[in-house]
């Protein structure tokens, strides 16, 4: 079988471009410029997929993004396979590897059609009643049997090795929809000299022109109209033309997403493109031209593959030369579809019969029709049809008399009107109004700067849909320009097409009639629903499903509000409309991933001595973006070896370490103290320049926030340092209070973080390392006390030399700039190894300042400890007017007993190193509250034994004390301790 | 390379972050030998140049070798103004963006219209999850300059969109 249903001539298909592909393994053959569909329909293929909930067969319905049946999976190879596709919108290329979905064993013997026979039991709220008990069941049992078995394509398991792009993108005037409306739209606003952008989902400009060559506007063939125009466009440079573009969401502000799809039509895709490209368009006024989707008819067996809406068999002849059958039946439910009728026996089908439900059909077209040898059926309805995998035949039953009569044929075709493509105007919370006459919801009143034009919004006669569309462009491009135009809007018409169900007559078979055919909703199901009590169709969409599915209703919508509107006995406006919401067509996640993934998912910030790290095989922990080498293992080193080593290192001779990260900002004005006395909680004033101070900044409700050394480099400028990832919100807060309370201060903020380089040079051999290295600075004792700051030189580059120690040995801190980091580190270095020089991590940092009892921001803190909880108070200025978190420090809670107090834990055995964030209890309690909980917990090497920071009740009363850490192996003694292990008099420090 | 667009890191400046108050400004502009431009916008005199970004604050750029120079000129001459100079010239790495494409490799992940950002013009921005700062220099190409840290990330996120262009 080759082709047998392909016309012998016309359409849009090249058919000197034959393209092999497969469909479930099957090699077929299309032609470029064909869907997957036209080619599958061309090749005689209506069956293509299985049905949801009851896995009835399903073929092609539609021609268009609508498609509810014909979900198709395509793969390349095992990573890049995309299930749920629309066959429909899927572009014919050499290889194509297509599958069918939701079937097991084959596609046409399909062991889950049982539950169609079982479709009685199925009904709307069938899993809700029958799966509620026992209620433990859901998660483990129901859910994932009944996920199992629903029908969508699989997930592939391998990461997406597809490329995907982002764009930002602006214009006077978004057009959406590339056909007789948005193209006139788009030409007019462009002729205007707007800026335009033309996005179409199509990867062919034209809309419903494509399948109606011989239409005529403004005197040519529509064929040479739409050529004309594009070419128009095409030459002109404020134009973007966006073939293959869906916009799938509008948001606030004319913001709207396109999905592009760049290169995956393609059959080898080029390398250098992305798969697909988020397109955030924010668009001075937008033009929606979106068009409208045929509705089809409910009636019994209506989801029997080769039952198609009839302007899609329409348009397969026409723009795709194929044949979607050979004897057709068509249901109209509106005059329009008479004229397709004839336009398909032109083609070459043979319409057997035209079943009219309606008792007013347009006598005209009636006669046309009969005049042309049709039979028409008028005030006729359906009351089953029939063949398994493809329609045979079909019985139509005349409502007056309950005569039947079984015509053969093995196509059903149907239309029961228009509904205009609202999705992207509601979806700008724009309001739809009911047109009562027409039976049509149409765009209302706008949220956004945006207008409808065309079929969207209910015009569809072609004279002035191209009116409307190129009014809408002319007024959208005065808008953008700031001007307003005089366009009275012309009336909609609708197409008074046809609601619903078709009426029961004679004997009903009482056969499903579908309404919404991707989640197999039934106009039975709604009729349960509305039985049931339920009365918006808010809710009945939900009971039911219908609507739901990923097509969101585009076919059903407007049929199942109509069913549930005369069960009910209601206006359609008063049963509602369910909203529209994004995307309008399924979109890959892939688009709004972008390039964010692997080392572009955030940036990765490194330290200018990062490098050298890496070459010594640190091993690097995170710490906010940052890397930071957490230790130095040399061969054979576990973290404990290498840290117990560094440790020791620093202890008895000299260590080194990247302090690059902390954050730094420098506070320069004449009123630079005054701003430190009221950000910080030390006091300022008196600290001399050259001269250091551990600064405490706390929350306004009066808890710990940051910390950090602050030096004092001249009576007008100040050094500070945060913690690492304390830094941005450090500087937002301060730059906070000093634009909103205290602009008078003559004081600014820089950010000098990535300015300088920090290298801690740690440990007793401190200064004879870095003393031969300096020059004009004398790093004496005397000289240069702990805590103090001098300007100089290092190896030839300007530094900033802090005596400082986060170790509580006698420690520097050179700030050189961060372009001579790596120079001067491994000159330091150099210097060094005849000492021993020992490169350390920030575990090492953490177990040196823990042995000191040094609190860390974040570890010690969480957000609810004071500087006195934190042992800090001397810090604080007690003479100081006021400074952040002043007033919430007198707050009676902050002073009550019972706090939580740093103190130190020692474990009975020494060789234990308890758990950070274990619970702290009496010993002995089994229940209630803790105590409290360990903050910091290393083994020293310096001590020989393990020690603990943490946060207990009344903690500075407890020294001494007995307390117990739970852990599930049993309780583990500990005794509280002061929180300094090592060197309490700080005579190290001092040297 | 590409003729659509290039990517091209600058060599090392000397920058500093000026903050004044309005009767401070005229003279540190005077001071620097460029007057200060209002916000948004970049003046220049000879090889130095002065990026306004915000109401009070400037970038200032000047040929590496004149920052001790800079700094001197300031403490010098401006004792007992209203003001603040803080040199962060390594702070920043800065990149040439240069061709007919550099617009659209920006708006990878740039939300700036480029059609409304005249040459001269300058602004803090982002791309994507980094902060940055642009100046159009010219029709066709951008100055651009990131925190050094943050320069992997802006250069492999062009270099990732530029493909397309051959970058």
């Amino acid at each position: 079988m080759s082709q047998n249903f392909r016309l012998p001539k016309g359409g849009r298909i090249d058919r000197g471009k034959p393209l092999d592909f497969h469909f479930d393994g099957r090699p077929l053959t299309g032609f470029a410029g064909d869907t997957l569909a036209s080619a599958l329909l061309a090749n005689g293929v209506h069956l293509v997929g299985r049905s949801f909930k009851y896995h009835r067969p399903r073929g092609i319905m539609s021609a268009g993004s609508e498609e509810p049946n014909a979900l198709i999976t395509v793969s390349r190879d095992a990573a890049r396979m995309t299930p749920n596709l629309r066959a429909t919108q899927i572009e014919l290329y050499a290889g194509l590897q297509a599958s069918s979905q939701n079937r097991w064993p084959s596609l046409s013997f399909d062991v889950g059609a049982i539950n169609d026979l079982l479709s009685p039991a199925l009904a709307a709220g069938f899993y809700y009643k029958t799966f509620m008990w026992p209620k433990t069941f859901w998660h483990k049992l129901y859910e994932p049997v009944i996920r199992a078995a629903a029908g969508l394509g699989q997930a592939p398991t391998l990461p997406d090795p597809e490329r995907y792009a982002q764009l930002f993108a602006f214009c006077d005037v978004l057009v959406v929809g590339a056909g007789p409306a948005g193209l006139a739209a788009a030409r007019a606003a462009a002729a205007r000299g707007a800026s335009v952008i033309l996005c179409d989902e199509q990867n062919e400009m034209g809309g419903s022109l494509l399948s109606h060559p011989d239409d005529v506007i403004e005197g040519v063939p529509a064929d040479e109209w739409v050529g004309a125009v594009l070419a128009e466009l095409a030459r002109n440079e404020r134009v973007t033309l966006l073939p293959r573009a869906t916009a799938f969401g509008y948001g606030p502000h004319n913001m709207i997403g396109l999905d592009e799809r760049v290169s995956e039509h393609q059959a080898t895709p080029d390398p250098l493109l992305p798969r697909q490209r988020l397109w955030q368009v924010r668009a001075k006024q937008v033009v929606l031209a979106a068009g409208a989707l045929e509705r089809p008819i409910t009636f019994p067996d209506n989801d029997r593959p080769g039952t198609l809406l009839a302007g899609a068999a329409h348009l397969y002849a026409s723009r795709f030369a194929v044949k979607a059958g050979e004897r057709a039946v068509l249901i109209a439910g509106h005059d329009g579809a008479y004229q397709t009728a004839l336009d398909l026996q032109r083609a070459g089908i043979i319409i057997n019969a035209i079943i009219d439900p309606r008792r007013d059909a347009g006598a005209p077209q009636i006669e046309a029709a009969r005049a042309a040898g049709l039979t028409v059926l008028p005030y006729h309805s359906v009351s089953e049809t029939r063949g398994r995998l493809r329609v045979k035949s079909l019985d139509a039953v005349s409502v007056a008399t309950g005569v039947r009569q079984r015509i053969p044929c093995d196509l059903v075709l149907s239309s029961a009107g228009f509904t205009p493509t609202v999705h992207l105007f509601s979806q700008s919370l724009g309001k739809l109004t009911f047109d009562g006459n027409n039976r049509v919801f149409l765009p209302g009143l706008a949220a956004e700067p945006v207008r409808s034009a065309g079929a969207c919004r209910g015009l569809y006669d072609l004279e002035s849909v191209v009116a409307d569309g190129g009014e809408a462009g002319e007024t959208a491009a005065a808008a953008s320009q700031g001007r307003s135009l005089d366009v009275s809007p012309r009336p909609a018409r609708g197409d008074r097409g046809y609601l619903g169900e078709l009426p029961k007559a004679g004997r009903p078979s009482g056969h499903p009639a579908f309404v919404d055919f991707q989640n197999d909703v039934a106009s039975k199901d709604i009729a349960l629903a509305v039985r049931e009590g339920f009365r918006s169709i808010e809710h009945i969409k939900r009971y039911t499903t219908t609507g739901m599915a990923t097509d969101q209703g585009k076919t059903s919508n407007m049929n199942a509000l109509a069913i549930a509107s005369t069960l009910l006995d209601k206006t359609i406006p008063e049963v509602g409309l369910t909203t529209f919401r994004q995307p309008y067509t399924p979109t890959s996640f892939g688009i709004f991933a972008g390039p964010a993934r692997g080392e572009l998912f955030d940036p990765v910030r490194r330290t200018p001595i990062h490098d050298w790290a890496a070459r010594q095989g640190a091993v690097f922990e995170d710490v906010s973006l940052w890397k930071r080498a957490r230790f130095f293992p040399k061969a054979g080193e576990d973290m404990f070896a290498a840290v117990n080593r560094e440790c020791l290192a620093t202890r008895t001779g000299v260590g080194i370490f990247d302090a690059s990260t902390l954050g730094k900002i420098e506070v320069v004005g004449r009123d630079a103290a005054e701003f430190m006395n009221r950000m910080y909680v030390n006091p300022w004033t008196k600290l001399e320049a050259g001269r250091c101070r551990y600064g405490v900044m706390l929350r306004e409700d009066g808890m710990i926030m940051d910390d950090g050394v602050v030096g004092r480099l001249a009576h007008d400028r100040f050094h500070v340092t945060t913690t690492t990832g304390g830094a941005p919100r450090v500087l937002a807060m301060m730059e906070d209070y000093l634009q909103t309370e205290w602009p008078e201060l003559d004081v600014w903020l820089t950010s000098t973080t990535e300015q300088w380089a920090v290298i801690a040079v740690q440990g007793p051999k401190a200064r004879q390392i870095l003393a031969p290295l300096v020059q004009d600075i004398d790093l004496s004792a005397a000289a240069m006390p702990h805590m103090s700051v001098r300007l100089g030189r290092i190896c030839g580059v300007e530094t900033r030399l802090f005596r400082v120690s986060f170790s509580g040995e006698l420690g520097f801190e050179v700030n050189v700039p961060a372009s001579h980091g790596q120079a001067v580190w491994e000159a330091i270095l150099k210097a060094g190894e005849a000492h021993g020089i020992t490169p350390y991590g920030t575990e090492t940092m953490h177990v040196l300042r823990a042995e000191k009892g040094y609190i860390i921001v974040g570890q010690e803190t969480d957000g609810t400890v004071t500087p006195d909880d934190a042992g800090l108070s001397w810090a604080v200025g007690k003479l100081k007017k006021d400074f952040v978190g002043k007033r919430s420090l007198a707050r009676p809670a902050l002073a009550a007993l019972g706090r939580k107090q740093l103190v130190g834990l020692l474990t009975d055995n020494g060789q234990t190193v308890l758990e950070e964030g274990a619970q702290i209890v009496l010993p002995g309690q089994t229940g209630g509250l803790a105590l409290g909980h360990v903050t910091s917990s290393y083994y020293s090497a310096a001590l020989g034994h393990s020690i603990a920071l943490a946060l207990v009740a009344d903690g500075r009363n407890r020294h001494g004390e007995k307390l117990a850490v739970p852990m599930p192996k049993g309780p583990i003694a500990v005794t509280v301790v002061g929180p300094v292990f090592l060197d309490p008099e700080g005579v190290r420090l001092d040297v | 390379m590409s003729d659509l667009v290039s990517v091209t890191e600058l060599p090392a400046s000397a920058r500093f972050v000026l903050r004044a108050r309005p009767a401070a400004a005229l003279a540190c502009g005077a001071v620097f030998g460029v007057t200060l431009p209002p916000l948004c916008r970049v003046a220049e005199a000879g090889p130095r140049a002065v990026l306004g970004l915000g109401p009070d604050e400037w970038l200032l750029l000047a040929p590496k070798a004149e920052a001790a120079a800079i700094a001197g000129d300031f403490q010098r001459d401006l004792a007992g103004q209203a003001y603040s100079l803080v040199e962060v010239s390594d702070r920043n790495l800065a990149f040439t963006i240069e061709g007919p494409k550099a617009a659209r490799l920006l708006n990878c992940g740039c939300p700036l219209d480029f059609a409304s950002f005249p040459i001269g013009m300058c602004t803090r921005t982002v791309l994507s999850k980094a902060e940055i700062l642009l100046w159009r220099t010219t029709e066709t190409r951008y100055h651009l300059e990131v925190w050094r840290s943050f320069a992997p990330y802006v250069v492999g996120l062009l270099k990732e969109a530029g493909r397309e262009f051959g970058l």
